[in-house]
């Protein structure tokens, strides 16, 4: 019987009962629950790295606009900018995050992780890593693999959709899971691999998911920038044994209640928050189909 | 345990953005439907329902669409100049909005496709997550996923071809997951709809078309391949 990821602490007794590493026993997950062959699993990691890095590089080379206008190749201008704001590697995470995100919005290739509203955080975090660390790929997948042991337990003890938890759920969980993966990439123990998921979840609670005209566009590009960097301030304070207080699963069960008394207005309908702003609603009346037909009552369907 | 999800579900899937519901559950809707049809569409009109009849562009669903009919899959990145494709194919396309179709769901699709002198009527709802549903096909209620292995039978109302056909299946070393039927009026077809956890032989689906009582027989194999 495999761990079926009900909560971090369960994760770590089962770790250290059955000497098995974290990411190993997300691999023993897969095999047992989806009849996975181990092989198979690894390509498949191997093709999701290989489609976030591809969104990045093609976010930062090609024109990337959208339909509405909203975005308009902003990860370029980011990346190319000659003052660099704290580091040369700090610009470029946030210009890969950027990148990926733009991708997403306007109909190119990205992987959902967890959702593709917050399609940019693991490529801008695991690209900038892998080249800051010279991580071997094998390295970067292991981390993937913790990544989605976390979103497992997120997604049973809270949600991952915006239509449910708001943007928290999404770009939050996002974001723990690059933490994760960071502290775990760079040989964090369990402990410091979970207080960067509590600590990145402290950070992010309480985000509404409000998108301009209901397009994944304006606030999602930006907010997978400042995942990205919530992301990296995470690791940085759990790798060096900093403690997150609140037990890991604790902040998840407060996100989970969080989302739940969260008024449907902030859940992906675009009607509270930054859509209902007078310059969001200036642009829904724009971009938004106008000219569509209502039925008379008697003309319903049956 | 089949509820659990796959490490591909939090890591994936690899998709052509924006948006699961607005993307890849409207490329499978149109890739179900193509499947009802038999082939590509010659022409093809798409009527989108309440939520998506003011977003469908702004999520690039319309392209998603013609795409789908065009068989891409739903992390073809030739889905954002799907309109090109179509106007090389020589795919006629016409979009409607409707905005208040209650009883629909929140977003549905009613496609109205062609093909030499078939003619059929697909209703697809996406669930979210790249998830749907096939509300109804032809005027009949149909309700499948079309995750797995889906047979539609439009047959006359006759006593014992529940248990005919279910028996007939029961050969095949497949699994029924889901199986519905629905009628149109009294003593009119019956629409039988059956999800299997694999596919059937070649062999088998003749046979069950050459039955007298058997008007029309239309398979559909997973439509992710
Ligand atoms: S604001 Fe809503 S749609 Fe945008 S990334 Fe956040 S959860 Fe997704």
């Amino acid at each position: 019987m495999s761990f079926l990821f009900d909560s971090f602490k369960a994760w770590k007794t089962y770790c250290e009962a059955k000497h098995r590493s974290l990411h190993q026993v997300v691999l023993d997950y897969e095999v047992s629950q989806k009849n996975a062959i181990e092989d198979q699993i690894w390509a498949g990691l191997f093709r999701a790295y290989t489609v976030m890095r591809d969104a990045v590089e093609t976010g930062l080379r090609e024109e990337m606009s959208s339909r509405s206008g909203m975005i308009n190749n902003g990860a370029k201008k980011v990346f190319r900018h000659p003052v660099s704001v704290l580091s040369p590697e700090f610009q470029k995470l946030i210009s890969r995050a950027l990148a990926a995100k733009e991708v997403n919005s306007c109909m190119g290739r990205v992987v959902a992780a967890p959702t593709a509203g917050a399609s940019g955080i693991l490529p801008g975090t695991l690209y900038t890593l892998q080249e800051i660390h010279q991580l071997p790929d094998h390295k970067i997948l292991e981390g993937m693999l913790v990544a989605a042991g976390i979103a497992l337990i997120i997604e049973q003890k809270a949600s991952l959709a915006g239509a449910v938890g708001g943007c928290q759920a999404e770009t939050g969980s996002a974001a723990a899971m690059a933490a994760g993966a960071i502290v775990y990439c760079l040989d964090g123990d369990i402990d410091q691999v979970f207080n960067a998921v509590a600590i990145t979840i402290q950070c992010m609670l309480g985000l509404v998911c409000d998108p301009v005209a209901g397009l994944v566009e304006v606030p999602c590009v930006v907010r997978n920038a400042s995942a990205a960097a919530i992301a990296n301030s995470s690791a940085q304070i759990a790798l060096a044994g900093v403690g997150a207080v609140i037990p890991v699963d604790e902040c998840i069960e407060a996100m989970g209640e969080i989302g739940a008394s969260m008024e449907s207005r902030y859940k992906e309908t675009a009607m509270g928050g930054l859509a209902a702003t007078l310059t969001g609603q200036e642009i829904s009346k724009r971009v938004l189909i106008q000219d569509i037909e209502l039925l008379p009552d008697e003309n319903l369907p049956e | 345990m089949g509820t659990k999800s796959s490490i591909f579900d939090m890591i994936g899937p690899v998709m052509i953005g924006p948006s699961s519901s607005h993307t890849a559950g409207v490329v499978r809707i149109a890739r179900a439907a193509i499947k009802i049809l038999g082939g590509r569409p010659d022409s093809a009109t798409i009527t989108f329902y309440n939520s998506f009849a003011r977003t469908y562009e702004g999520h690039g669903s319309d392209r998603a669409i013609i795409g789908g009919l065009l068989d891409f899959n739903t992390d073809d990145e030739r889905i954002r100049t799907a309109f090109d494709f179509a106007a090389a194919n020589g795919l006629q396309y016409t979009f409607k909005s409707v905005g208040n179709a209650s009883i629909y769901h929140p977003n549905t699709i009613k496609l109205n496709l062609k093909k030499g002198d078939r003619e059929i009527e697909v209703i697809g709802e996406s669930l979210g997550g790249g998830v749907i549903n096939i509300a109804a096909v032809d005027g009949f209620n149909a309700n499948f996923s079309a995750q797995s292995h889906t047979l539609i039978i439009k047959a006359d109302d006759i006593s014992g071809a529940i248990a005919f056909i279910s028996s007939v299946i029961a050969q095949e070393k497949t699994n029924i997951a889901t199986m519905s039927v629905s009628r149109k009026g009294k003593n009119d077809l019956a629409c039988h709809v059956i999800e299997m956890d694999s596919g059937i032989r070649e062999t088998t689906i003749a046979y069950l078309r050459s039955l007298t009582w058997i008007k029309e027989l239309i398979y559909i194999p997973d439509i992710d391949i």
